[in-house]
């Protein structure tokens, strides 16, 4: 299956892109779609602890399934003070 | 901002209060040039829904309402505009308050300060929208 990753601020710009299409063995997670980013752009892996994810534009968490065309999004800590 | 405090209030209303954000000169220690600001759109207008709901939902009758600006500002340009309005002017800062220090912890809004020097992204809070101990202490800066 297919699936669209989003990432942002500084997560955006360890990967070099903010958007990327990936296919993926399926059954999935977000935990799934993580481990295989981690492995293509090892720098992420800090975030690991401290982001946020989310599934076809709403809050989720790295146990939720992912189908065929959603859309992943890893979101680093949002801006704070 | 006078905009945004129309938008909420009424005729049984007693208050608006107003907060702006602004973008400073400086932090920690750095000579600030310009922040420039990124959202994830869609997740961030459900953010600010949800915040605007859970004012709404702690204090009864306030009326909130708030605006985020994204991409390149400038010193002294307003980042974040919140008004919210209530029969009473406790709610009405309180709701305020509340908005902004909710909108820290879960809107999915970076900044990238551009400083003498260099660039840096700013990180806060992890966002969690279901963290309560987060909502709760958001709840107590309101009402201190």
């Amino acid at each position: 299956m297919r699936v669209t990753v989003r990432l942002f601020a500084r997560l955006r710009d360890l990967a070099g892109a903010g958007e990327l299409v990936r296919d993926v063995e399926g059954p999935a997670t977000v935990q799934t779609i993580w481990r295989s980013l981690v492995a293509e752009y090892p720098a992420l892996s800090e975030y690991e602890k401290s982001m946020s994810v989310a599934v076809n534009t709403d809050y989720s968490r790295m146990t939720a399934a992912v189908s065929d065309g959603d859309e992943v999004a890893f979101l680093p800590p949002v801006s704070g003070e | 901002m006078q905009a945004l405090a129309a938008v909420v209030s009424g005729e049984g209303d007693g208050a608006v209060a107003t907060f702006g954000g602004l973008v400073r000169d400086h932090n920690l220690g750095r000579r600030v040039l310009f922040l420039e600001y990124e959202a994830y759109e869609p997740l961030a207008v459900k953010a600010l829904e949800r915040i605007v709901a859970e004012a709404g939902e702690a204090w009864p009758g306030t009326r909130v309402a708030v605006h985020h600006r994204i991409g390149r500002l400038e010193i002294g340009e307003v980042s974040v505009a919140i008004a919210a309005a209530s029969p009473h002017r406790a709610n009405a800062f309180a709701a305020c308050r509340y908005t902004i220090e909710r909108v820290k912890q879960i809107a999915p809004i970076w900044k990238r300060e551009h400083f003498a020097g260099g660039e840096v992204w700013l990180e806060g809070a992890t966002a969690d929208p279901d963290n309560a101990a987060a909502r709760e202490t958001a709840y107590k800066t309101a009402c201190a």
